[in-house]
């Protein structure tokens, strides 16, 4: 162990890092190469903090932190606990991984106001660190705001009137659901409950029942916008303006993640288990995400454009987490938090490939993609590795999402729910792989189908030279794509960990 | 010594300096006396609110005759809080004022300005400090006789100024008037013009028609000088021409001490046990105040002038503070003093930050904001953080506004309300979105040179602007005196007349 490092330190240098490294992004904004060593450094730094505090946890060591009394009796305050760490551990390492990719893609094309951009990534880094440790639910709420005012910079970036319009969109729809549902859903709760505190196994106990237990939890599920459950989830689709680093990292990983792990918050810490079983507070909210769920792959499988379509996915796959913690039952809760994480591995990989593509060859639309897998196979194997992930093929992450969403579904009774499930997988096949089926199996764009003499093997591939996308841009793609894979096999070790906190 | 005598010295310093001013004829003495005196009674009304929140009412007799005869300066928890608000306003108002009011106003009239605001200041904590009636009335239209002056001195700049300041003169004249015949019949039947002993007598005598007129009087006469919804008309133009300075100070104050001063009479002389006062509260100051926030906000939105749009949104928040004041629960006045005081740091910050964009390009229509974020970086980063105040973004005094009157409007059990009011704020959301766009967004038309704003003016623009920033991050001290106000007004509406700490 490090010397003179608590973890109570550690726990202030995961939200102070990403602070200081905007603030040496900022000072060495005329030199490129220093400030982009020093996103790096800092996003293995924070990396590492976070995984030291993962190893204090397995050891025993908690940590907590009050910083100021915002309000009477509601503390800015900090703690470690599973699901935080877990969320945590997987921003900050996908943080090192687009970083490598934001560096590769921004320089091959040559964008402006790169310091802005990476400045505001590293805010909206400590702000999802906020997000993921947050004590209460105060805290979660500030930070929330946080991430939203800095990732619309970001959003912005190109200043076209697109993008000036799709940002609109991005932070009236979220400031909207933030102040209109979350913020009044908070002040309800701190008046029935008298804290705001994350306690395992919730604090409404006994506080509220019926149809306003009911209202309550929606506010909460709408509120948290970045989640994106249908009808508020539009703002996902608009925000896909953004550069593609920004695509794949906030809207895979930080913000729609951010969303989620409110979500799951608020069932397990906020609610709890128990009493949403008890109550039946969620049961009507089951329905408004497989709905939302079941259209979104629908719309996902009309859109043409591959950034579109990716991000319609989206939206299906975070409401499996919104299903997962209304269904109320232990094993849809562990499904959620995996979910959390496969989905985010699997997702930033289709995007990276989505960013590489059109770095590679200037194509966004799938059509105009036959072929081009030939030319790409990295690309386009990673793509592949990462849709298996989304579809839930095992061994793959979002094989154990699904299996542990599907028990959950039957523990509380809900077996259309696995019929619901059962249906977006074949959706998510029929949206998926044909973009790769078409790279690899169609000749290029531009090339005639020249009809091949029967019975003779002629290799498509030696025809071809490779052009990849620089490598700063495949090899992180390459990497997250095997992750996603290889997460199947501590899929069972993460639904042990968080196991303790959701109660019996 | 002078401790004991703090009271009056508060008001009377800067009403001594006023005339000062006038004499000096210098605008860079003048100046200097200015921010001597606002400083001063900065410092002073500090001391008075610590002194209040631990010994408890300080009740000062001017030249020591005795309440009822003699005129009482009563400080509770209550004004003593609305007279560090109105300091501080001033106070950063004033060290502002000079580089500001050096472009809008010749150097002649300057220490004439000088004057005009002094006395102004002078008498909004006069009407804050008094526990006479009448008393206030004096002091209110010390304040109000200069502000329309101080209105009237925007037209070196734009002419219509004059017809601004006129307007608000007859409303505001007509306002001072329905207060005087208001309090004459209620002095007809108490026979007192000591506030408490008032509200002594009121209780003794009970409900009568007499009473109910003279509340009315007295209501409608306060709701014209706090611009309540649909009495607002004079404020839009008034804030508009006046000179910047002006706007940023009145926004910040006058209607926050008219607020203070109805608050006063519908507490602590007339009192919701009297059933027509209830009455009020729930059937006038509610709808009123909701309307307020919408339609006002509304009409902010198409609003191209940015001072008119800030003086649209002012009327918006005053019908916040009108919606928590009618909750009737400590709650509701808690969060009504603690959005007296953040509106008044966040608008008035606006404002300041408004008044360093004419400074440097003599204009304030949206298509001047254009590329200014990038060319008054400081300045405007101040509008966007006083801009996320008022949609009330969490780290921010407006978030911790908010935050009570939802929680004032659930203790009620008025769930529409808490949602009404929520979802106003996202019309604000709508009219700093717009302005922010074109700071940010919107190329600077060709050939601009404009720089940023001299640091005289920028750093009252920032302390405004940090406060409004540690005090939404650690608000323990605005809440606790606004409990404190409120537990004031709410517990003890009757307080004795025996507790005597004056000389």
């Amino acid at each position: 162990m490090i010397e003179g490092l608590t973890p109570e330190l550690a726990l202030g240098l995961t939200l102070l890092l990403p602070g200081l490294g905007a603030l040496v992004i900022g000072v060495a904004d005329r030199f490129p190469n220093i400030r982009e060593t020093a996103s790096l450094l800092i996003a293995t730094a924070l990396c590492g903090t976070v995984v030291w505090l993962l190893m204090n946890y397995l050891a025993g060591a908690t940590a907590q932190l009050r910083v100021v009394q915002m309000l009477p009796g509601l503390p800015i305050s900090f703690f470690v606990e599973p699901i935080g760490l877990i969320f945590a551990l997987v921003a900050s390492a996908l943080w090192i991984v687009i970083t490598v990719y934001s560096i590769g893609y921004m320089r091959s094309k040559n964008y402006p106001h790169q310091t802005r951009f990476y400045i505001c990534f590293a805010l909206a880094m400590a702000s999802t660190m906020g997000i993921a440790f947050a004590g209460n639910m105060i805290t979660l709420f500030l930070f929330y705001e946080m991430l939203t005012l800095s990732t619309y910079p970001l959003v912005l970036h190109h200043e076209t009137d697109a993008a000036k319009r799709g940002a609109r969109i991005y932070i009236s729809v979220l400031l909207t659901t933030s102040i209109l549902f979350f913020l009044p859903a908070i002040v309800w709760t701190w008046w029935i409950a008298g804290t705001l505190d994350f306690t395992p196994g919730g604090i409404l106990t006994g506080k509220i029942e019926g149809p306003q237990a009911a209202i309550l939890f929606a506010l909460y599920l709408f509120g948290a916008g970045k989640a994106a459950l249908m009808p508020f989830h539009f703002w996902l689709p608009a925000a896909m303006v953004a550069p593609t680093p920004v695509s794949a990292f906030l809207h895979a990983v930080a913000v729609v993640k951010a969303g989620v792990f409110t979500v799951l918050k608020v069932g397990i810490y906020i609610f709890g288990v128990g009493f949403l079983s008890e109550t039946h507070a969620s049961e009507w909210m089951i329905w408004v995400a497989a709905v939302s769920l079941i259209i979104a792959s629908f719309v996902a499988l009309r859109k043409d454009e591959l950034k579109a379509r990716l991000a319609y996915s989206t939206i299906a796959q975070l409401a499996y987490v919104t299903l997962g913690v209304s269904l109320a039952s232990v094993m849809g809760m562990v499904g959620g938090v995996l979910q959390l994480v496969a989905h985010a591995l699997g997702k930033i990989t289709l995007f990276m490939c989505a960013g590489a593509i059109y770095v590679a060859s200037g194509k966004r639309n799938i059509s105009e993609m036959r072929g081009l897998g030939r030319l790409m196979p990295f690309t386009f194997g990673a793509f592949l590795l990462a849709a298996l992930s989304i579809i839930g093929i095992p061994p793959s992450g979002g094989a154990w999402s699904k299996w542990f969403l599907m028990i959950g579904a039957a523990d509380s009774g809900q077996q259309v729910m696995i019929g619901v499930w059962m249906l977006s997988s074949v959706l998510s096949v029929a949206y998926l792989i044909p973009v790769v089926a078409r790279g690899f199996f169609l000749p290029l764009q531009g090339e005639k189908d020249r009809p091949q003499p029967q019975g003779q093997e002629v290799s498509t591939i030696s025809q071809l030279r490779v052009r990849e996308a620089p490598l700063w841009c495949v090899v992180p793609a390459c990497i997250t794509g095997v992750l996603s894979v290889l997460i199947y096999f501590v899929g069972p070790a993460i639904a042990e960990f968080v196991l303790p906190v959701l109660g019996p | 010594m002078m401790l004991a005598h703090l009271p009056v010295l508060e008001v009377l310093v800067p009403l001594a300096a006023a005339p000062l001013c006038a004499l000096l004829r210098r605008p860079l003495l003048a100046w200097g006396v200015v921010m001597a005196s606002t400083t001063f009674a900065l410092g002073g009304s500090l001391v008075l609110l610590f002194q209040v929140l631990s010994n408890g009412v300080i009740s000062y007799h001017i030249g020591d005759w005795a309440p009822p005869w003699g005129i009482e300066f009563r400080l509770d928890a209550a004004n003593s809080f609305v007279l560090v608000l109105v300091s501080l306003v001033g106070t950063m108002c004033a060290i502002y004022g000079r580089k500001s009011v050096e472009r809008e106003i010749s150097p002649e009239a300057q220490p004439l300005f000088c004057t005009l605001l002094l006395l102004c200041f002078a008498g909004m904590l006069g009407v804050t400090s008094t526990g006479d009636a009448f008393n206030l009335f004096v002091f209110l239209e010390i304040s109000s006789l200069s502000t329309y002056v101080l209105v009237a001195m925007g037209a070196s700049r734009d002419k219509r100024a004059l017809t601004a300041a006129f307007t608000y003169l007859l409303v505001g004249t007509i306002g001072a008037t329905f207060y005087v015949i208001g309090l004459g019949l209620v002095y007809a039947l108490t026979g007192t013009l000591n506030m408490a002993d008032m509200a002594l007598r009121i209780t003794d005598i009970g409900d009568s028609s007499t009473l109910r007129v003279g509340f009315a009087f007295i209501i409608i006469g306060f709701g014209l000088k706090l611009a309540i919804f649909p009495l607002h008309q004079w404020l839009p133009n008034a804030y508009t021409y006046a000179p910047s300075m002006v706007s940023a100070f009145l926004a910040g104050t006058a209607t926050k001490v008219a607020v203070y001063a109805s608050l006063r009479f519908l507490y602590t002389v007339f009192s919701p046990n009297l059933h027509f006062d209830a009455q009020v509260l729930q059937t006038l100051f509610l709808p009123l105040g909701l309307a307020a926030i919408f339609v006002a906000s509304g009409v902010a939105i198409f609003q191209s002038n940015i001072k008119r749009l800030l003086a649209y949104s002012s009327v918006a928040q005053v019908g916040y503070i009108l919606v928590g004041v009618s909750f009737a629960n400590i709650t509701g006045l808690t969060a009504t003093f603690l959005h007296l005081f953040n509106h008044a740091i966040m608008k008035s910050g606006l404002l300041l930050a408004v008044g360093c964009v004419v400074y440097r390009t003599g204009s304030c229509s949206i298509s001047t904001f254009r590329g200014l974020g990038h060319r008054m970086p400081w300045t405007m980063a101040a509008f966007v953080i006083g801009g996320l105040s008022m949609i009330g973004i969490p780290a921010t005094v407006g978030f911790i506004s908010k935050w009570y009157l939802v929680l004032g409007a659930l203790e009620r059990g008025w769930w529409p309300v808490a949602f009404a009011m929520v979802a106003g704020s996202l019309l604000a959301l709508i009219y700093f979105g717009r302005i922010v766009e074109a700071a940010y967004l919107q190329p600077s038309p060709e050939g601009n040179k404009v720089t940023e704003a001299p640091l005289s003016m920028l750093a009252p623009l920032w302390v405004l602007t940090i406060s409004c920033l540690a005090l939404g991050i650690n608000s323990e001290f605005t809440v606790s005196s606004a409990r404190a106000a409120a537990n004031a007004l709410f517990f003890d509406p009757h307080p004795g007349l025996s507790m005597q700490v004056g000389p």
